[in-house]
This record gives structure tokens, sequence and C-alpha cells, in this order.
């Protein structure tokens, strides 16, 4: 049986990990290779590097990491941040990424999304949508790093890249992103029951239960969270016993 | 000794070439690993692994490409029978051939078709159940009566988990060539073979410590 995945997230500025840096003291926790290889031996079932810096010369240091991480880490990799063009994408995949999320430009620029699933496969093309709410059982996408509002639909522009080629879609709540009150349930239940691809749930986990709802409430097939894991809070394979203990089924 | 993974523009041969190195550093395999698209590398290999990423229609357009390549897998493979291991659509192209997006000619070498994962029940929208499209994220093996016999697999016997990507799948025509299968919705062929033929459609090199097993039993496979 498939098992639902529990995928940490770092988020990477200049080449540190800028989510908990100061609260973990085992490693170098701003390291992103160390906290990579951290995560393999606990047996994360996927890792995601997000660049938020996503500058021009922020991409060597990228790249660099990445290889790092995937010569040492024989485990899933998804990077994103900044990827605008089919040639991004290809640069990510030959230094070891195994998918790629594509967010801003897949809005600006739709055949991206085509273009990229047709030249690599869709088991590659991960589509990341920022989601706010507009008013109840409405949700509009941002873009930018959530700093533009678009005015589209969420639930449609979810149909829309599926159908241009998308494998996966990572579904954040910006309402809930950072505020440790767990996930936007309505919004990843309705994304989730709208496409035919794999949804990850993100934004707002602060608790164990979060992760559960996502799951049982939201129809998620994946969990993303980021600082319950970095601040040493919780281990994953913590996550993945309370979340067997709800009757989840996960790779223990 | 040497082992050539075959570069034909498609797949994560980055990936798959350091898993390796991983795996003949484990089990003290002292043998060079080449990635290359050249048929003469080929031809003397050792060992030959075929990895793909992507579509059946691409991949298998991708290594016709190469000029000679198929006479080298042809002599490598068949005729010297050397241990060959397809990955992902690298065993997918094994079949007699792919049925995604078009009808696409295979190496032949395993009787069978790559056909289109059927969706379980198109009303139920219980997660991981078969309903999702590609089949992603780490599911159990299960291995065949032939599979636990197999020096390569039998070391994943007991509900080993194993990463999978994939919207396609191996549809055998002798049910004997399937060596591992896993549920999603129905039975998919996860390890198929024959000979020194194998072919896994999971990931090894994405399968954390149980893939770093298999690609040190294959470096350690006698055939």
């Amino acid at each position: 049986m498939l098992k639902v995945r529990i995928i940490p997230c770092l988020d990477v500025d200049k080449g540190r990990v800028v989510k908990g840096i100061s609260f973990v003291n085992l490693v170098d926790a701003g390291d992103p290779v160390e906290q990579a290889r951290r995560y393999d031996a606990e047996g994360a079932d996927e890792l995601c590097f997000l660049d938020i810096t996503a500058s021009h010369e922020a991409r060597d240091t990228l790249y660099d990491i990445v290889t790092k991480t995937a010569s040492q880490c024989f485990m899933p990799l998804t990077v994103g941040g900044g990827v605008r063009k089919v040639e991004d994408v290809r640069n990510l995949l030959l230094v070891g990424a195994d998918k790629v999320a594509i967010n801003t430009a897949a809005v600006t620029r739709r055949e991206l999304v085509r273009e990229a699933a047709e030249k690599f496969g869709s088991q590659c093309i991960v589509v990341a949508i920022d989601a706010k709410q507009a008013r109840p059982g409405k949700w509009v996408i941002w873009t930018h790093g959530g700093r533009t509002a678009t005015g589209i639909d969420a639930i449609d522009y979810a149909r829309e890249i599926v159908a241009l080629g998308a494998g996966e879609i990572l579904l954040t709540s910006m309402d809930r992103d950072g505020t440790r009150s767990g996930f936007d349930l309505a919004l990843t239940r309705a994304i989730s029951d709208a496409v035919s691809v794999p949804v990850i749930a993100s934004g707002g986990v602060g608790t164990l239960d979060h992760l559960t709802q996502g799951v049982i409430e939201g129809h998620a097939s994946a969990v993303l969270a980021a600082s319950i894991f970095h601040f040493g809070e919780f281990s994953i394979q913590q996550a993945k016993r309370h979340m067997a203990d709800a009757g989840i089924a996960v790779r223990v | 000794m040497k082992l050539v993974i075959i570069n034909y523009g498609s797949g994560n041969l980055r990936s798959v070439a350091k898993a390796f190195e991983r795996a003949a550093g484990d089990c003290g395999w002292a043998g060079r690993i080449v990635v290359s698209e050249d048929p003469a590398q080929v031809r003397d290999a050792d060992y030959i692994v075929l990895p793909g990423v992507g579509a059946f229609g691409d991949c298998a357009r991708g290594l016709q490409a190469l000029s000679g390549m198929d006479a080298a897998m042809q002599y490598a493979v068949r005729e010297q029978k050397r241990p060959f291991l397809g990955i992902c659509v690298g065993m997918q192209l094994m079949a007699d051939r792919g049925l995604e997006h078009g009808v696409h000619q295979g190496l032949g070498w395993i009787n069978g078709e790559v056909v289109e994962i059927e969706r379980s029940d198109p009303q139920s929208k219980i997660p991981l159940m078969g309903w999702r499209i590609p089949h992603m994220g780490w599911n159990t093996l299960s291995l065949t009566g032939t599979g636990r016999a197999h020096p390569v697999l039998r070391g994943l016997a007991g509900g080993v988990h194993c990463y999978f990507v994939h919207s396609y799948h191996f549809a055998a025509g002798d049910t004997r060539d399937v060596l591992a299968e896993t549920e999603y919705g129905g039975r998919l062929t996860a390890a198929i073979g024959r000979d020194n033929m194998l072919g896994v459609q999971f990931h090894p090199e994405k399968s954390q410590a149980a893939g770093l097993r298999l690609l040190a039993d294959f470096l350690r496979w006698k055939p």
C-alpha cells in the first residue's frame, strides 16, 4: 500500500537554512546539506529545498547545495524558487533534483508547465500554489512569494495546471503559513478533491495532530512542515508514529 | 570490473551513479563506474545499467538516436549475458512496446506491454488507494516466488518500502517473468527479469537503505 509522505522543507536564503538556526545546536543547522543528512537519517520520505532569495547570484549556491545533497542523500529531492524557464528546470534536474517546483512563472506563463512536462515528464513537475481565502469557500492565488495578488481562483487554476501536465501540487495556505494553527483544511480538501494528481499540504503546522488532519480531513497525499522539525520539537519518527496511531499508513 | 550507466539523454544519471558509488563502497566492489553514451564502452562493460525518467516514446527515441548502441546492448546483454539492470523507464524499455502517447517499440527482451495504470474506483477520492496518478511515493514490495529466490531481490523480502513515481506500468506477457509486485488500486509490476536481465519500476537510487542494498547485490550478481 502506498504511504503518506512526510516532507521536511528547508527554506534556503543565500546558501543557509533560514528557519530554526538558533534552536538546534547538535549540528550546524544553518547548513542545508547537514540538515538534509539529518532528515535522511531520520527517515524523511522526501526533502524539499525552496530557495527564497532566488536571485541570479544565488543560483550557483543553490546548485551547489543540491549537488552536495544529492551525492549524499539517496531520497527524492524537490527544489524550487525562482524557476522561470525550461532551462532552469533542466539545470536543477542535472545537478540532482528529482522534481522541480514552479510557482510564479507558472501563473504568468502557463505554457511553461506544458513545455516542462513534455520535455522532462509530468512526474518531475510540481506546481507550487500560494493561496489565500477571499471569502468562505473561495481562495485566490498570489505570486512573487505572496506579495502579488492575482485574483485567479485557486481551484480553477489547480485544474488548469494539472491539465497542462503538472504531476503534483504543493499547496500553501498564506493565511496559515507561519501561524502554527494548522493547515487550511477546507482549502486542502477543495484542491485535493478537484484534481487527480497528488497534493502536498503546506502552511501552518504547529502540532502533530495538524499533520493527521491534513490527510484525513484535507485528503492530502503528503504533508510538508518546516519549523516543527527544524526547531527540534518533533522528529520525523515521532510524526510518523503519531500518524500511524491515527490509522494513517506511513513508512516507519 | 566496469559498470556502465548508459547516457541517452534521459534520466537522473548523476543520482544513479552516486548511488552505485555508495553501494560499491558499502560492499567493497572495486570496479569503475562509468556514465557513457559510447557503444564501445557498453560492449566491454561487465555490468550494464539503463536508467530512464520521462515518457516511453522520448526515451526509446533517445536510445535509438545513439548510433551503434542497440547492437552493443544486444551483444553485451543478449549474447554475452552480462548482468543488466533497467530502472523505471529503463525497465519499461525491456518490453515489446509501450503505449504511452502512441505505440512505441521497446527492446523486446521481456514479453509484455507498458500500459497506463488503471485508476481504481473513480468515485472514491480517498487518498492513496489508487485513484491518483502518478503513483508517487513509498510503496511496499511484494516478491513473487521467483523474486524471493533472486540473488538481487531476495534482500528486499518482508515488506520493504521502495520509492515509485510512474503513470504507466509493465503488463507482463508471461507471469513467470514477474519478480515483484506492488499494490496500488490493483497489482502493479514492481520488478521483472529473466536470466541475466533485471528491471525495477521503482527507483533504487532514491530508496535509501533498501535501494542501496539492491544496487550492492546487483554488483555481486553472477547470473
